[in-house]
């Protein structure tokens, strides 16, 4: 299986998701944010943390126009599967690959600490390694991770299952303690929190892994 | 020409920035004070021939959210 991670300027959680899906099994290239296509037969695109553009405008706005997304869209349009991850999220909303917006943390303030996460669905590439109702610890590290969109997108995520994670205790003020959403086609998964930083003993917990043993092990069959 | 683009987050979305802007105000003795909203303003400077239709495209697809932000032209 192959996985690219993209790269932009200020971008600086690339290298841990790459080593997340080498570990994973994944064969990974890292794909700079001016290039136009995405090296061939890629399975998955990460869309890592960091700063990308250094946030300038809004979180993730100035990366979306960025050459490299055209190709991103052009990937999940495809029935390609992306997994964002904070500034990735950030991205993946500000694309419109997946709806909604994230906003500014309810108490203002950065906030860096692993926080219990709630699996709200097992029905996705990504969690079918969890059950359902599972409390998995997974850092976050946001200033701008509190999920918004309007009521009747809300309904609609619930409607259709699409909540993947959702927050133990609400650190940021997303509605519904929305952590992570899936798009409609459950290939695409934004999340706020780190799972790549949850990926091996040496980063004090584990409970990462699973979603990236999961996607190598759909994705090896597919 | 100029234009002068306000970008402003939608009425019903919480603006925390504003609100500590506004406790900060009532702490200094500012009790009148009832609300406020933060924004960002954005000034282009343009070249002959563009039009408002140019920057409400510029808006709609970079400098403004409409998830969560309106926005109001002005040309100056």
């Amino acid at each position: 299986m192959k996985a690219a991670v993209l790269v932009f300027p200020g971008s600086n959680c690339d290298r841990d998701l790459a080593v997340a899906f080498e570990q994973a099994g994944f064969d990974v290239s890292m794909v700079w944010h001016k290039d136009s296509v995405l090296p061939e037969g890629v399975d998955i695109v990460g869309v890592p943390g960091g700063f990308s553009y250094g946030d300038y405008l809004r979180c993730g706005a100035i990366a979306a126009q960025s050459p490299i997304c055209q190709a991103l869209a052009e990937h999940t349009n495809r029935g390609g599967y992306a997994l964002g991850v904070c500034n990735g999220f950030q991205v993946l909303a500000e694309t419109g690959i997946l709806p909604g917006a994230l906003l500014r943390n309810a108490g203002l303030k950065y906030i860096c600490k692993t926080v219990d996460l709630k699996v709200a669905t097992s029905d996705s590439v990504f969690t079918q390694g969890y059950n359902a109702g599972d409390v998995i610890g997974i850092p976050i590290a946001h200033h701008d991770g509190n999920y918004f969109a309007d009521d009747a997108t809300i309904a609609a995520l619930h409607d259709q299952d699409r909540v993947a994670f959702t927050y133990g205790d609400n650190p940021n003020g997303s509605r519904d303690d929305i952590a992570g959403i899936l798009s409609d086609n459950r290939r695409v998964l934004g999340m706020m929190p780190h799972p790549e930083r949850a990926a091996d003993e040496g980063h004090g917990g584990t409970d990462g892994t699973a979603m990236f043993r999961a996607l190598a092990g759909m994705l090896a069959e597919a | 020409m100029k234009a002068r683009v306000h970008v402003m987050l939608k009425n019903g979305v919480l603006d925390p920035q504003g609100e500590a802007v506004r406790h900060a105000l009532g702490a200094m003795g500012f009790d009148k004070v009832e609300g406020v909203r933060q924004g960002k303003v954005i000034d282009l400077d343009l070249a002959e021939g563009a039009t408002e239709a140019d920057v409400t495209e510029m808006c709609e697809k970079l400098l403004a959210n409409t998830v969560i932000e309106s926005y109001s032209i002005e040309t100056l």
